[in-house]
């Protein structure tokens, strides 16, 4: 494996994915990652040069809906498997970005 | 202060396009349902529901793009940013990181001094909005409704062109009227359907190098913008004199302490990890398509301006004051297509209009009256059905309730005296009765009538002919 992930990069990869890994886990993304940053390397080697990057598998374009209402009241079903909710909203642990 | 500093300021610039639908699916957008009414899979990130674009953001977007002289990018696409916050339940928000729709584009700004200016921007971008949390204030819990959750939003990013909170206000005023002009957002700070972000740095009057800035979130009104621009640059030349340094980060104005708090710093590191969003296909905005938005184009404040000067010849001053809105020079057009006066139409506007909208602290967006009932209303007062004081009363009631004055005048009998019999009578017992103005005017005091055409008019309930009374009082004064 030519990619070394350090414990610093999985801490703060962890920290962004919002996981708490236990030392194992650590270890296996470790190794995770390195193997997908090598199979990148290896397109890498590809020379590229003049093709136009693709956003997209599909060579498919301009899929858009016109602007029409389409959609009733739709809270029953979107509130079905809430773990917590009230009568017509969520209820989640307060998160105040401070 | 011993140095001297200028304030450089960016600004992004968060804007709800009018469309009927959210960005991605098909649920409304209107404001104020019942919280969650307005969801579905898509814009509640259920897993398997895929979004579809609605076109008529990509329309929007593009036309505020070409008003704002950008760039059209006419193959662009959609990006993934990575977050999670409870008012995002995808974890992640679509927006444009890498191709957004415009870019390169400005505007030029008007100060008071006369002098223009021109703002760069740096690009337009659209994306969806999020949903609304509630926090409870006594319990640890949030409550969250969706209902904003997919309403589309364009981004304007401009360049650090800006150095004073004036320069700022006439920018966003300018980005307000040809938003609105365009019928793209109504623009309403207050409602948050345009907000604001000021990224604002000092340095050295002179110096080429930025200094580090500060982004400065909740800024709901004009005032509070201002408030914050002279708040944050004063916090800054502070530390600086005190050889202390800025530290980046966000931070939320409070407009009722009159100071700003930070929100989060550098050190939470903003990694949004973005990536092409594989749920949509590219867009590419053909040469037809974007000539036909081109084409769509409104007649923006300054042609119409040309116009009404050729058209109305009515004074640069009104010009000025009426183009400013969109909503003002529609009124004005149609009001005086109907009665053919249009001084008489500006003179409503820019009077009794603006003072009662500036005594209920309304925009002239709020006008719900139809310019029918107002070129009704200049009909009245030229056919000599009311007097100028009558209209002044009926007006408010077509500003409030928009009623048809001729009914409105026909029922409350406010039609205007023209009987010469009757004003003839009611002038001789006014006379009669106030002996000392009498007086006052025989020996010399002419503005003496003044009081006794207003005890006339008192007399006659406000709806004497005041041309006539005048004309009566005076030759039996002048007897």
């Amino acid at each position: 494996m030519a990619n070394v992930i350090d414990d610093e990069t999985i801490d703060y990869v962890g920290i962004l994915a919002e996981l708490e890994l236990s030392d194992e886990e650590k270890e296996q993304a470790k190794g995770d990652m390195s193997r997908m940053l090598d199979y990148i390397d290896k397109l890498n080697e590809l020379d590229t040069t003049g093709i136009e990057p693709m956003s997209h598998a599909f060579a498919v374009s301009n899929v858009m809906r016109e602007d029409l209402v389409t959609n009733g009241d739709g809270s029953e079903a979107t509130l079905a498997n809430a773990p917590e909710k009230t009568d017509d909203t969520f209820i989640v642990p307060k998160t105040t970005i401070s | 202060m011993s140095k001297n500093y200028e304030t450089v300021i960016g600004l992004e610039v968060h804007v709800e396009l009018a469309t009927k639908t959210k960005i991605f699916c098909g649920c409304t957008t209107a404001f104020g349902g019942a919280p969650n009414t307005h969801t579905c899979p898509v814009c509640t990130g259920m897993p398997g529901s895929l979004p579809v674009l609605n076109k008529k953001v990509v329309e929007y977007a593009a036309a505020v793009g070409l008003a704002t002289n950008c760039k059209i990018t006419q193959k662009c696409k959609f990006d993934r940013k990575n977050y999670f916050y409870p008012d995002n339940p995808q974890n992640y928000q679509i927006s444009q990181l890498y191709l957004p729709i415009c870019r390169d584009g400005h505007v030029d700004i008007t100060l008071a001094d006369g002098s223009t200016k021109q703002v760069r921007i740096h690009e337009i971008h659209m994306e969806e909005d999020a949903g609304k949390l509630v926090h409870d204030e006594y319990d640890d819990v949030s409550y969250v409704d969706y209902n904003r959750s997919g309403v589309p939003l364009i981004e304007i990013v401009s360049e650090p062109d800006m150095r004073s909170a004036e320069e700022v206000i006439a920018y966003l005023e300018k980005l307000r009227q040809t938003i609105q002009y365009l019928g793209a957002s109504d623009c309403k700070l207050q409602e948050g359907s345009m907000r604001a972000d000021v990224n604002l740095s000092i340095r050295e009057v002179g110096a080429s190098e930025f200094g580090t800035r500060t982004e400065m979130k909740n800024l709901n009104s004009f005032t509070a913008i201002t408030h914050a621009i002279e708040g944050e640059t004063e916090r800054q030349i502070d530390l600086l004199e005190a050889g202390k340094e800025v530290e980046q980060q966000t931070r939320r104005w409070d407009d009722n302490n009159g100071e700003s708090y930070p929100m989060r710093s550098k050190e939470d590191a903003h990694d949004y990890r973005y990536f092409p969003d594989p749920d949509l296909v590219p867009l590419n905005i053909s040469d037809e398509w974007l000539d036909e938005i081109r084409s769509n184009q409104p007649e923006f404040k300054e042609e119409k301006a040309i116009r009404y000067r050729e058209e109305f010849g009515i004074p640069d001053y009104d010009i000025g004051l009426i183009t400013d809105s969109k909503k003002l020079a529609d009124i004005f057009e149609e009001a005086t297509a109907e009665c053919g006066e249009p001084k008489k139409v500006s003179n409503w506007i820019l009077g009794e209009t603006m003072r009662i909208l500036k005594e209920k602290s309304l925009d002239p967006e709020d006008i719900t009256f139809s310019p029918a009932n107002l070129a009704k209303l200049i009909k009245l007062v030229d056919g000599g059905t009311i007097n100028g004081s009558v209209a002044k009363e009926v007006f408010a009631n077509i500003f409030d309730e928009d009623v048809d004055p001729e009914a409105y005048v026909e029922e409350h009998g406010l039609k205007q005296v023209n009987d010469e019999g009757a004003l003839k009578a009611c002038v001789e017992k006014v006379i009669a009765d106030n002996p000392q103005s009498v007086l006052d005017y025989k020996g010399g005091k002419v503005q003496a009538i003044g009081y006794l055409v207003g005890q006339t008019m008192k007399a006659m309930k406000g709806k004497a002919n005041p041309g006539m009374v005048n004309q009566l009082l005076k030759e039996m004064l002048d007897k």
